[in-house]
């Protein structure tokens, strides 16, 4: 099949899949609604309960869903191309740990309300680049990405990270450590519409740039070295794209706290739908990613219902076990 | 004839140490041209320089008669292509991993390859003997296919200068001959100039018109096969001890191992 139709049939097929996620995300809760129900509340207007939990609670979430859900798989996707490891994302290489560990520092110093929620997103950023960069200069040794190091490393990171963290709920005053405890379970819940409109434009900003180095992203599949024997600037084009995956993946953190996984699952996923070129695995993870954890919300919102799941749950459960899978099968990229 | 490569006093290494000394070459445009000298001797070191993996640290390079530093990666790419010792192992489309090779003609933003790129890719694919092997995974195929596809694959980035390290290392004796016969007719028919690396020094001697013997990060000898596989050289390079003769029908030189029980006994310089 020319890669043209087979990128459209795929892309059509996942837009399916998002349209799907959306609509049954609408529809299930601690109420439900049927499909002629939502359409006939709409049409109501506001003012109606029902049409408050609608547009007001599970709107936001699934517009939130679909920026964080796609943010990280695409930047597990990203992470994957550079590393040549299919075991890597942002949160088995500790990026969403340090960005976390960035976050939680924000909300005990009191610095969130001195300096407005945006230091949220910007302290996700900063802590997910300074570990990604850390990372790879640890585990890169004579110009040899060892590939071992490096997912050690990234799991030694969280773990530093995550005790910092308890060090920190353990001297955070009361309100502080209420709301760190909240985030880090990881969940969609984000009552500052302001916060769910700059993770929507990070993550589309990051899907925009990642398509600058889809190209690049195939060539490195071969190697540094060899993407350099392709005329690539291997050293240049892998800095713009940890940056990229740093920007989703902060600001994921910053707003929805440690969500893991969904940048394994995912990407893994779409390789064996749609194969490796990055021309199609980006968009297809960004797609795959915001359904799968729009999905992922509704169940962690209905499965105990009136009480609910942090999302963190499903997608650890289900990300830890294809992590074995994955690594039994010994898939390469 | 003019120089495709020249390389002018040139030092370099990693971090601190100098891994090359003050290297001076210069290959002729349509030169057949093998690396050989022990491990650890610089020869990959010295194919990372001219690649653009390793920076100089003194001397110059030029290609086409050009500073090698001012070739952006996408400019360079399209004149000297690199073959190495193995294929990263890859669920690729054969085809598709041939087309790579039209990467430097590319724009950032063309995002589809051109009949022109497939037209170039199968002309490739069938000079090499691999185009019915296009709709394969490179994970299926044998070694010595996977470097062919790979040679199909640096020559659609059409280059001038065709790097080869130790291409054919890891390949039995019948496909090192074939990858090597195809070499030849490229440097005869597409005037493609060529550089290897090579182990086995009877090929070298067989192949190529000019070798380079290398031993510590410089250059121990070059000049013509009969003049760098003389025993002496050889046997003070790689510290061991051969035979060397002529191979009776291309009349080229040939190198023969001698083991150190045969010496020991004395029938050493009897048969010599």
């Amino acid at each position: 099949m020319l890669p043209k139709l087979k990128y459209l049939f795929v892309l059509f097929f996942l837009l399916l899949f998002l349209l799907f996620a959306f609509i049954v995300s609408l529809m299930f809760g601690e109420v439900s609604f049927s499909l002629n129900n939502i359409v006939g509340i709409l049409n109501s207007g506001e003012g109606n309960l029902k049409y408050a939990i609608l547009m007001k609670i599970r709107l936001p979430r699934i517009v939130l869903g679909i920026a964080v859900g796609g943010s990280l798989s695409l930047s597990g996707a990203i992470l994957q191309g550079i590393y040549r490891n299919p075991l890597v994302e942002p949160y088995t290489l500790g990026i969403s740990g340090g960005a976390a560990l960035a976050v939680s520092l924000v909300i005990v110093s009191g610095l969130e309300s001195f300096a407005s929620a945006l230091a949220l997103p910007l302290a996700g950023f900063t802590g997910s680049i300074a570990v990604i960069f850390f990372v790879y200069f640890f585990s890169v040794q004579r110009g040899n990405l060892q590939s071992n190091n490096m997912l050690l490393t990234g799991v030694m990171i969280s773990f530093i990270a995550s005790s910092l963290m308890m060090l920190l709920m353990a001297v955070a005053s009361n309100q502080g450590l209420r709301s760190i405890i909240f985030w880090t379970m990881g969940s969609l819940d984000e009552p500052n519409i302001l916060l769910i409109k700059i993770a929507l434009t990070a993550s589309f900003t990051g899907l925009f740039f990642s398509y600058f180095f889809a190209r690049d992203l195939n060539a490195l599949r071969l190697g540094e070295e060899k993407a350099v024997h392709l005329g690539v600037n291997s050293t240049q084009t892998i800095r713009f794209l940890f940056i990229i995956a740093s920007l989703l993946t902060g600001i994921s953190v910053a707003v929805a706290g440690i969500i893991g996984f969904v940048g394994l699952i995912i990407p893994h996923m779409m390789r064996l739908l749609a194969g490796n070129d990055y021309r199609i695995l980006l968009l297809s993870s960004f797609l795959g990613g915001a359904g799968f954890l729009i999905l992922s919300d509704t169940l962690a919102r209905t499965i105990i219902s009136p009480n609910e799941l942090p999302v963190g749950v499903i997608t650890g459960i289900v990300g830890g076990f294809a992590f074995m899978i994955i690594l039994r099968k010994k898939y390469t990229i | 004839m003019p120089d495709i490569l020249n390389i002018k006093n040139l030092s370099c290494g990693y971090g601190n140490g100098f891994h090359l000394h003050k290297i001076n070459l210069n290959l002729p445009i349509g030169s057949f041209t093998g690396i050989i000298g022990p491990n650890g001797s610089g020869k990959t070191t010295l194919f990372k320089a001219i690649s653009g993996i390793l920076k100089p640290k003194e001397g110059i390079l030029l290609l086409q008669a050009k500073n090698i530093a001012h070739f952006s990666y996408k400019e360079k790419a399209k004149h000297i292509a690199v073959v190495s010792q193995s294929v990263a192992v890859d669920s690729v489309r054969v085809e598709d991993f041939v087309l790579m090779g039209r990467m430097p003609y590319h724009s950032r933003f063309s995002f589809f390859e051109q009949k022109e790129d497939y037209e170039i890719a199968h002309r490739y694919m069938k000079l090499t003997g691999t185009y019915h092997l296009k709709d394969k995974l490179m994970t299926q195929l044998s070694g010595g296919e996977q470097q062919l596809v790979d040679i199909a694959r640096a020559l659609s980035q059409e280059p001038d200068l065709l790097l080869l390290d130790e291409a054919t290392s890891h390949l039995d004796i019948g496909h090192q001959v074939q990858i090597l016969n195809l070499l030849q007719k490229l440097n005869n028919d597409l005037k493609i100039s060529i550089l290897m690396i090579i182990h086995d020094l009877n090929l070298a001697g067989e192949y190529c018109d000019f070798l380079v013997m290398m031993n510590k990060g410089s250059i121990h000898i070059k000049g013509k096969p009969e003049e760098v596989l003389h025993y002496r050289h050889i046997e003070k390079v790689y510290n061991t001890l051969v035979v060397t003769d002529t191979n009776p029908i291309s009349g080229k030189p040939i190198v023969l191992l001698v083991s150190e029980n045969v010496h020991s006994r004395g029938q050493f310089s009897k048969t010599v």
